[in-house]
């Protein structure tokens, strides 16, 4: 069943959590809300759910203003950040829960429901703690069978909540492994939300970058990967170096590069700019390789599997972060101190907007 | 194991003396001496002084006093726990002091204000009498006062129990299609139920051996308006102590019941709320 938001806004006291957003979810993917901590992700997934009323707009689900429906009647599976397992009951009461509460007419039978109880906790492997507690669990059994509580409803859209949160590394990759050959299985709408944006690119068919309650770019990961629509979707996915500057007369000076076109602003006023480029799209030289680029110095290097990662100064002793393949590395010879020339290969301009947008007024250090 | 905080022996030994010396004194000597008070002429005198059909009068009042204020003061405080730690509201704030009011006021007052209410010159007074129903120096009258005294017990007792347990199980319940009501007795109720053991049998106890205030209201009718707390000084003031004594040790006797069964609540909701830690790790 598809999933459409249009023009949502919720606001708590002064502040706006979401900020007239649209988003249209096709049926059968899989969507990645994505943004950082305050970006409003989960106030809209909670919008979605019904657990909160928006301040203006509407939710469909497959064409139908969802409005007046209750969450009670809204058939979602939800799966709490914190998993929100029953304490009290069983692994198998908690799964039976939406099973039991409905009313009389539309309840299963006893034999029902424990064959679909253990159905679904097969599904999730953990039909051989059925009799368990929740606290006698591990944090991925327990987020397992939040999963097969959401589903035993037979939920027409699955919505999860940061839903490899609070597990450990490890755990947290083989989860969401799982979780994306699940979907494949059973193809049920499911949108989730997220602050990694690793585990976005990794799972989602399409994933939704947030930011101050709007939305920045909605892309497959490729798109929002290599495609970046807006400065904060380049800094927030992946790591990038910056050079600060200014656009003018179809010309961008940015940093200590030399000066490069950028036919897109010829006005003769001055407007800041900012250039990116990914680690992986500097090129890092010993000679002035047809200029273009800066002369940096080498302050560390820390082999990471199959390339190198560089960290460079540059004359205005701004950091640059960049990854060579073991054989460039091994080509180039460089000690730490010495000064390199580094230029970028591909390099994304966005020009700042007016002061009130919602661009980062400056652009944010490269991420780790 | 040795702690980083370690008094010598001498002094460890010194504090507990006086703790256990401190407990001696001022309870079990007591409870001792009102049990042998009770027990001084023997076990059969004992019994006589219980049978009597005014002290029996006092404990059958006793008993339906408290079989009203326990489950009326249960429903306050569920509703207002419930209200308090779930949503948010004006005047929460002044809920929460007021609850803590009959707590700050001395049990004489909270009577007195009933016999002003109440009373035959008192503000609903005219009314009452006109319609011929009689508060104050009867029953009911005596039922109020022990629900005033008493209704903090289960709210103060659940309002962090609540408040703690946050609102995410309420929310899963919902979205899994549960009713108001079906989430109250399914999910939130079976959370907090040790908490309300334990604000009920607190709100027992005393409602039980509300003194002061039971006093103003009550008249001292005997075997009519007495409860057992009443019962014991009027006995005590005729100079009967051995039956004074012998219906006080009733009171004595709810008492260690009372620890007990707190005792044992407490052990059980310890149990319940162990930390969520992961027994075993596997994905």
């Amino acid at each position: 069943m598809s999933i459409e938001v249009r023009n949502v806004t919720k606001k708590f006291g002064t502040f706006t959590a979401v900020d007239d957003v649209s988003v249209t979810v096709p049926a059968g993917e899989l969507v990645a809300l994505l943004g950082p901590s305050g970006s409003g992700k989960t106030s809209l997934l909670r919008i979605i759910a019904g657990l909160e009323t928006p301040d203006a707009g509407i939710v469909f689900f497959e064409g139908e203003d969802q409005a007046q429906r209750d969450v009670r009647v809204r058939r979602v599976g939800f799966v709490f950040q914190h998993y929100a397992l029953f304490r009290h009951m069983t692994v198998f009461e908690n799964v039976a829960f939406g099973l039991r509460v409905r009313p009389r007419a539309s309840r299963p039978s006893v034999a029902d429901i424990r064959a679909k109880v253990m159905d679904l906790l097969k599904l999730v492997q953990l039909d051989w703690l059925a009799d368990r507690r929740p606290s006698e669990l591990s944090g991925g059994q327990r987020q397992r069978v939040a999963l097969a509580r959401a589903l035993a409803v037979e939920p027409k859209v699955l919505l999860l909540d940061e839903p490899f949160g609070s597990l450990d590394a490890r755990i947290r990759q083989e989860l969401r492994r799982w979780l994306r050959r699940l979907h494949d299985d059973i193809r049920l709408t499911s949108v989730f939300v997220t602050h990694d944006q690793e585990e976005a690119l990794d799972v989602a068919d399409r994933v939704v970058v947030m930011n101050r309650g709007r939305i920045e770019q909605i892309g497959t990961p490729q798109e929002v990967f290599e495609h970046p629509a807006t400065p904060f979707v380049m800094t927030f996915i992946g790591q990038s170096a910056v050079f600060a500057g200014t656009v003018q007369g179809g010309k961008a000076f940015l940093g200590s590069l030399a000066a490069v076109d950028f036919p897109a602003h010829l006005h003769e006023e001055a407007r800041p700019a900012a250039g990116y480029a990914r680690p992986h799209e500097l090129e890092v030289t010993r000679i002035e390789n047809g200029g273009g680029g800066l002369w940096a110095t080498l302050r560390h290097a820390s082999p990471a599997g199959a390339v190198v990662k560089l960290e460079l100064t540059d004359p205005e002793g701004g950091s640059l972060q960049v990854e060579v393949t073991r054989e460039q590395h091994e080509a180039l010879q460089a000690g730490v101190g010495e000064s390199l020339y580094v230029k970028p290969r591909k390099l994304r301009i966005f020009v700042q907007e007016d002061a009130t947008s919602d661009a980062p007024d400056t652009p944010r250090a490269p991420r780790a | 194991m040795r702690r980083a905080l370690t008094e010598p022996p001498l002094v460890r030994g010194a504090l507990l003396a006086v703790a256990l010396v401190f407990l001696a004194i001022f309870l079990v000597m007591p409870l001792v001496a009102v049990f042998a008070q009770a027990l001084e002429k023997g076990f059969g005198a004992y019994l006589t002084a219980l049978r009597e059909p005014d002290a029996w009068a006092a404990i059958r009042l006793t008993l339906l006093t408290a079989a009203i204020a326990v489950p009326m003061n249960l429903a306050f405080g569920l509703a207002a726990s419930w209200a308090i730690a779930k949503f948010e509201f004006p005047g929460k704030g002044t809920l929460l002091t007021l609850i803590d009011l009959p707590f700050a006021v001395s049990p004489v007052i909270s009577g007195m204000i009933f016999v002003l209410l109440f009373g035959r010159q008192g503000l609903l007074g005219p009314f009452l009498g006109a319609h011929d129903v009689k508060v104050i120096f009867a029953v009911p009258g005596i039922v109020l006062a022990t629900v005033f005294v008493t209704f903090p017990f289960v709210a103060r007792e659940l309002v962090p129990v609540m408040q703690a347990l946050g609102n995410e199980e309420e929310e899963a319940a919902r979205v899994l299609g549960a009713g108001g009501w079906q989430i109250f007795f399914r999910v939130t109720l079976p959370n907090v139920k040790w908490g309300v053991l334990y604000g009920v049998i607190l709100c027992n106890a005393r409602a039980m051996g509300e003194f002061g205030a039971v006093s103003v209201v009550s008249g001292h009718i005997r075997g009519l308006t007495n409860t057992i707390p009443l019962h014991v000084e009027i006995l005590y003031n005729e100079y009967n102590f051995q039956a004074a004594f012998a219906v006080a040790s009733l009171l004595a006797f709810l008492a260690l019941v009372t620890l007990l069964a707190k005792s044992v609540v407490e052990w059980r909701s310890g149990r319940a709320a162990r930390p969520e830690a992961p027994v075993r790790e596997a994905a």
